[in-house]
């Protein structure tokens, strides 16, 4: 009895991979796609509500080749039978067509920026100044059922000459270069100016000094950071006030860098400072050298030069990361006077802590008006602390405005914090 | 001519980059500048590496003082280059990847380089710790603050602050230590940051436009003013 049902078993098994076999030959539909067909078919999706409310316009403050859509969802997306996949977004030269797809936004999206690109061989090219129309079709488990919006346009793409979301950084940017300008003309005219003393700027003679005494020599490092940032720019202006005190007393200067450009341009500012100094004999070309590129063989190489020659003295200027620590506690150890100034915020307590001379954030970049005592860059410090008032007298403001407006106040109050919104 | 030129570079580029900020239709001109440094940044590294050499060869002929690390520097500069240059050891030869797994160069990378940068690195946990114990000394009012500050952060980033205040009833939670490390990190920390990076924002500025109106212009050899 069990032989015959194993027979009849083993024959049935035959007869259905046969039957596979001949469909798939027949239909040769790959398997995938049968499974995919099968379980749709499974799927019974009511037609969900259309979006309502679609918008399209131009996109605002862009270089054009851009239109903004945004819609209400349908109300079948968060609720009601939540059948929702997603919204195609399909665009026209005409209202009635033919439609081209553009892309697919998630459900519980409203909004969508199609963006082309603007030269004309591309694929999906996006004309400027011609009509186009729009429409978002709703989408559902079940590839039949879409339902379409309403078409909106036309509507044109366009580019603006002015970002108007940053109209407000664009005033206060004229506002404090025009004030710039006016410190710096009334300096010019021999107006005197005062600016309080910063220790880490007046301990720079004392350090050259004190290399001198010793006969030791001052490391200046420029920073991590390449030619084109402002940080290595001051370190640069620094560097060459500190090269010229240098070569007036005499005494001799280490300047490793990490960028070749940096050394280019460090190679040219000592010497012109040699020059400047009266002492164009006296310039080392072998004093501004390239070490490596990579952070931490620069750390090593840096760290070799600091326990070896035991310099008299440290600057450090610039851009600084993970390695201002190291630095600056492998220069305490070797006994060496220390100066410091980063923007890098992060990096600041670390200078603090182990340098005897800290600059702190806009300190670095004030150094080189006090170094040179010129009312002309003096003037530029005075536009600074103007400018931190005025944006002191906002902050508080802004404060007011946005607590009182909190608190049922006038409107326009809330209109005054938004001014204030950093946008794109 | 030699300061003119650059000077009127820097003025172009500078208020090219500016312009582009505040109008769209400009900002791919800010993008291709930052291009052009990097084609320059190229050359500069043949720069750079004469620079090394020349240093290290002069070294080493006059017999100056640790001459000897000096060859050291020149035959890792020289092995590296050979055999990233040419591949060496790659099996795709001189067609191959530079830094395919199983070459030398990737080998000397990996095995040689990683190691030690991460050594010069780790060397930092030691100097946090000295650093700190110079810095935390209560010395006057200001270290006093300092230390009190950096104690209650310490703390309330381990478990162990949290046990320390847990018997705090909920109506005086503002004086748990994981409170305060957040308030003192969220207000006065914060506060502070803000200030500094308003003021170096200032600084950027204002130099900036200096550097651009060539009030300041040391940089391009000539003594600023």
């Amino acid at each position: 009895m069990q032989q015959k049902h194993f027979w009849r078993f083993v024959i049935g098994l035959a007869l259905m991979t046969m039957a596979t076999a001949l469909g798939q030959s027949e239909a040769d539909p790959p398997v995938s796609d049968t499974l995919a067909v099968a379980d749709t078919a499974a799927i019974s999706v009511p037609a969900p509500l259309p979006v309502t409310n679609l918008i399209a316009r131009d996109k605002p403050n862009d270089r054009g080749y851009g239109i903004s859509l945004s819609w209400d969802l349908s109300p079948d997306d968060t609720g009601g039978t939540q059948s929702v996949l997603g919204y195609r977004i399909m665009r026209s030269t005409t209202p009635d067509g033919p439609w081209d797809s553009i892309n697919v936004a998630g459900s519980g999206d409203a909004l969508y920026d199609h963006i082309g690109p603007r030269h004309e061989g591309d694929s999906g090219y996006f004309p400027d100044h011609t009509d186009m129309y729009y429409r978002v079709d709703v989408l559902t488990a079940d590839p039949g059922v879409a339902v379409s919006s309403g078409v909106v346009g036309p509507v044109q793409s366009r580019g603006q000459w002015f970002n108007t979301a940053r109209t407000v950084v664009f005033l206060f940017m004229i506002a404090f270069c025009g004030l710039v300008i006016w410190f710096v003309t009334h300096a010019r005219r021999g107006k005197d100016l005062y600016v309080r003393p910063l220790a880490g700027i007046e301990a720079v003679d004392e350090a050259v000094g004190r290399a001198t005494e010793m006969g030791k020599p001052i490391l200046y490092l420029c920073g991590l950071g390449d030619a084109a940032e402002v940080p290595t720019i001051a370190s640069f202006t620094i560097l060459g006030r500190v090269a010229k005190r240098v070569a007036e007393y005499q005494t001799q200067i280490i300047v490793p860098c990490r960028d070749p450009i940096v050394m280019t341009v460090a190679q040219e500012v000592v010497k012109t400072a040699y020059s400047d100094a009266g002492r164009p004999d006296s310039y080392n070309p072998d004093s501004v050298f390239f070490l490596t590129i990579e952070q931490f063989a620069y750390v090593a190489g840096v760290n070799g030069i600091m326990l070896r020659d035991k310099p008299a003295t440290n600057v450090y200027m610039g851009k600084f990361y993970a390695e201002s620590l190291i630095f600056a506690e492998t220069g305490t150890m070797a006994g060496s006077i220390q100066i410091a100034g980063t923007d890098e915020i992060p990096q600041i307590p670390f200078f603090f802590v182990a340098c005897d001379y800290t600059l702190i954030g806009e300190e670095l970049y004030a150094a080189s008006a006090y170094l040179s005592r010129e009312p002309v860059l003096l003037g530029s410090l005075k536009a600074q602390d103007y400018a931190k008032a005025a944006i002191i007298v906002f902050a508080i403001l802004g404060f007011l405005a946005t607590n009182v407006s909190a608190l049922g106040g006038p409107e326009w109050l809330a209109g005054f914090v938004d001014l204030f919104q950093v946008r794109e | 001519m030699n300061r003119t030129l650059p000077f009127l570079l820097t003025f172009i580029v500078g208020f090219t980059i500016v312009i582009a900020t505040f109008s769209p239709p400009l900002d791919r001109l800010a993008v291709d500048t930052a291009v052009f440094f990097s084609i320059i940044a190229v050359f500069a590294m043949i720069l750079g590496g004469g620079n090394l050499v020349k240093i290290n060869l002069v070294k080493i002929t006059r017999r100056q003082r640790d001459w000897q690390f000096a060859i050291v520097t020149l035959v890792g500069f020289f092995f590296v280059l050979i055999i990233g240059l040419f591949k060496v050891g790659n099996p795709g030869g001189v067609t191959g990847q530079v830094d395919a797994p199983g070459t030398p160069f990737f080998d000397v990378y990996t095995y040689v380089f990683v190691p030690v940068g991460a050594t010069m690195y780790s060397l930092l946990a030691f100097f946090i710790a000295s650093a700190s114990y110079r810095a935390f000394r209560a010395k006057n009012r200001e270290a006093t603050i300092l230390l009190i500050a950096a104690s209650i952060i310490m703390l309330g980033a381990t478990p162990f602050g949290t046990m320390l205040t847990a018997w705090i009833p909920d109506s005086l939670d503002i004086f748990e230590v994981p409170n305060l490390h957040f308030f003192l990190m969220s207000s006065p920390n914060l506060a502070g940051q803000r200030a500094i990076m308003i003021g170096i924002a200032l600084g950027v500025i204002s130099y900036s436009l200096r550097v651009l109106l060539g009030v300041e212009r040391s940089h391009i050899g000539k003594d600023g003013g």
